[in-house]
């Protein structure tokens, strides 16, 4: 321990203080780590400041002329200039829905599966698969979406269609770029992420209550439905809206696959489009100022959404599993 | 019961198995060293490579990691060590947001603060939105990590006189290192796979450069180029570059893993 006494001397040797103001008062070596890691911790709360500040400015021509109307109408015309947004607002949404419908049985069966039942043996290598499939970039899962999901679509759909073509959600012809491919390769994104932080939050349920139900003689199943999941709700609710964050963001997968047409339709068969995918669609288009501020305005509403989806899903996450990153593992 | 569970639990994996099973299927015969070593050809010839996509990728991933890593593990460590007021709070929750925030936001954020006052497309516009995507994650796992340290070791180091500085840094933060080095690969292994940043910022490149003040092309760019044109050789090299990238991506998290096992057992 040679090497630490001889680095401990500045700190003895500079001893004008009296000892008691020296420990309650860093020197200056301190001070400058701090104010180092303060300069650097304030990057993130100034670009996001500046975020807001850059959208906002550039969709303030756009938000000041079409008011309301450019949430509620749905006539997106830049010949014209006149931009409401309401088919891709309507997109997002039924894009997630579907999604969510699709994604949170099967990530929640995972979650459930991988904390309760799974052996040992299967549980660390199912969890990292799962970790793998939210590592997949979102550009990959379009090639897949594009080249082998649509054709399977196409081959999938008629006799779907030939059972369910009296619901609404089911009607009109089908090309393939549709809502449902969107919203099927929405919910493979967003399985990995619901499943990783159900798992995280069903594995912070405390063991007494799985041992109390057991005690009292319920099944292991039993103890999952009445003691864990009821403790693990608030939490499990968060990690979908996080999934929900998620899948409103998601661009380029969805881009490739979902038709990209400002279109409401009911029918999951039909062509839909987002406003992610509208502003990577349209963004290097935009030649008219007007044109450019009404995207910048899409892109604050979505980024508006998101805030309060992933604010709303922490909030909930917290009260299982106070103050974690939840969620960093599935990154 | 469990059984349904159980099997609800393969089909979530199944996709995995897909994708990756058409990826090698698709893509592996068109890896050959021409792939590697040339850029593309023109519409209509056969033949050409990836080769300033791979490139371009490099450089602008290494850039956004050399500007977002050090940034990342310095704001984790303070919040960390110091994170405990009501600045600590905001940045925690600030780095939730920007996580949560979607890519192609911040891609036109990106647009407007460099591209629009550069004047031009660039590499380094790239890199800087990929590094705002990499901060609050490095950030985050940084924080999680230090936070896992024991306090006897800190408070260890300060009792043979250590200032605190260099017990955060050469003690706490060296013990971490692991978990820290694990975090921030992930996120490089996220931002690798990033399109929609680098569409309105590094553009795309046909040609080859490493010259950071140009635009430059990427292989995320270059698979979504190819994927939605209509050649059907563009398709074959989609294939093909969309496998190189999830085996750089899969390989960077598996390090990721690896390393995180080392150190902490089973992770």
């Amino acid at each position: 321990m040679t090497t630490a006494a001889t680095e401990l001397e500045p700190t003895v040797t500079s001893q004008s203080n009296s000892y008691g103001r020296r420990v309650t008062e860093p020197n200056r070596g301190d001070r400058t780590y701090r104010a180092a890691l303060t300069m650097l911790a304030w990057v993130l709360p100034v670009v996001l400041l500046a975020m807001v500040a850059e959208l906002s400015v550039n969709a303030w021509p756009a938000v000041t002329k079409f008011g309301w109307g450019f949430v509620f109408k749905s006539t997106w015309n830049p010949v014209t200039e006149v931009y409401g947004a309401a088919p891709l607002i309507f997109g997002t949404l039924a894009s997630s829905a579907l999604a969510l419908l699709i994604a949170v049985p099967l990530a929640l069966s995972a979650a459930i599966f991988l904390t309760e039942f799974a052996p040992p043996w299967v549980r660390s290598p199912l969890g990292f698969l799962v970790e793998l499939l939210a590592a997949v970039p979102s550009v990959v899962y379009g090639v897949w979406g594009v080249f082998v999901l649509i054709p399977l679509l196409r081959f999938v759909v008629p006799p779907l269609k030939a059972v369910l073509g009296w619901l609404p959600f089911f009607q009109g012809a089908f090309y393939g770029n549709s809502m449902l491919a969107g919203g099927i390769i929405l919910a493979i994104m967003v399985v990995p992420y619901v499943a990783a932080v159900s798992r995280e939050v069903l594995g912070a349920v405390p063991g007494t209550q799985r041992e109390a139900a057991l005690a009292l003689g319920a099944t292991r199943w039993e103890a999952v439905r009445m003691a864990v999941l009821p403790y693990g709700r608030p939490g499990i609710i968060g990690a979908i809206m996080l999934g929900l964050g998620r899948a409103l963001g998601e661009t380029m997968a969805v881009t490739m696959v979902i038709g990209n047409r400002h279109d409401i339709s009911l029918s999951v068969l039909q062509p839909g489009y987002t406003m992610a995918a509208a502003i990577a669609n349209e963004f290097s288009e935009a030649t008219t100022p007007m044109y450019l501020s009404a995207l910048f305005e899409l892109g604050l509403v979505l980024f508006v959404i998101t805030i309060l989806v992933n604010a709303l899903a922490r909030l909930f996450i917290w009260r299982i599993a106070p103050g974690r990153a939840v969620g960093s593992r599935a990154l | 019961m469990t059984g349904t569970v159980a099997v609800l639990s393969a089909v979530c994996v199944l996709p995995l198995a897909l994708i990756f099973g058409y990826l090698v299927a698709k893509g592996a015969t068109s890896l050959n060293l021409d792939f590697f070593i040339h850029g593309p050809v023109p519409v209509g010839q056969t033949g050409g490579g990836v080769a300033n996509a791979i490139v371009g990728s490099l450089i602008t991933v290494g850039l956004a990691a050399a500007i977002g890593v050090p940034v990342g593990i310095g704001a984790g460590v303070f919040l960390a060590e110091y994170g405990s007021g009501r600045l600590g709070w905001t940045v925690r929750f600030v780095a939730d947001v920007l996580n949560g925030t979607p890519s192609i936001i911040i891609g036109i954020f990106a647009w407007t603060w460099i591209v629009r006052r550069a004047g031009h497309f660039s590499a380094y516009a790239g890199a800087i939105a990929l590094a705002v995507i990499l901060v609050p994650v490095v950030a985050r796992t940084t924080e999680e990590m230090v936070r896992l340290v024991p306090h006897s070791l800190r408070e260890a180091a300060l009792a043979l006189g250590y200032p605190r500085w260099r017990a955060s840094l050469g003690v706490v933060l060296r013990t971490a290192l692991a978990g820290v080095a694990t975090g921030a690969l992930v996120g490089v292994a996220r931002i690798a796979g990033e399109t929609a940043p680098l569409l309105f910022t590094a553009l795309g490149n046909l040609n080859f450069t490493t010259n950071i003040n140009e635009p430059m092309q990427s292989l995320p760019l270059q698979i979504y180029t190819y994927a939605t044109g209509p050649d059907q050789e563009w398709h074959r090299l989609a294939w093909a570059s969309a496998l190189v990238l999830i085996i750089l991506v899969f390989g960077l998290a598996l390090v990721a893993r690896r390393i995180a096992r080392r150190r902490y057992g089973s992770a």
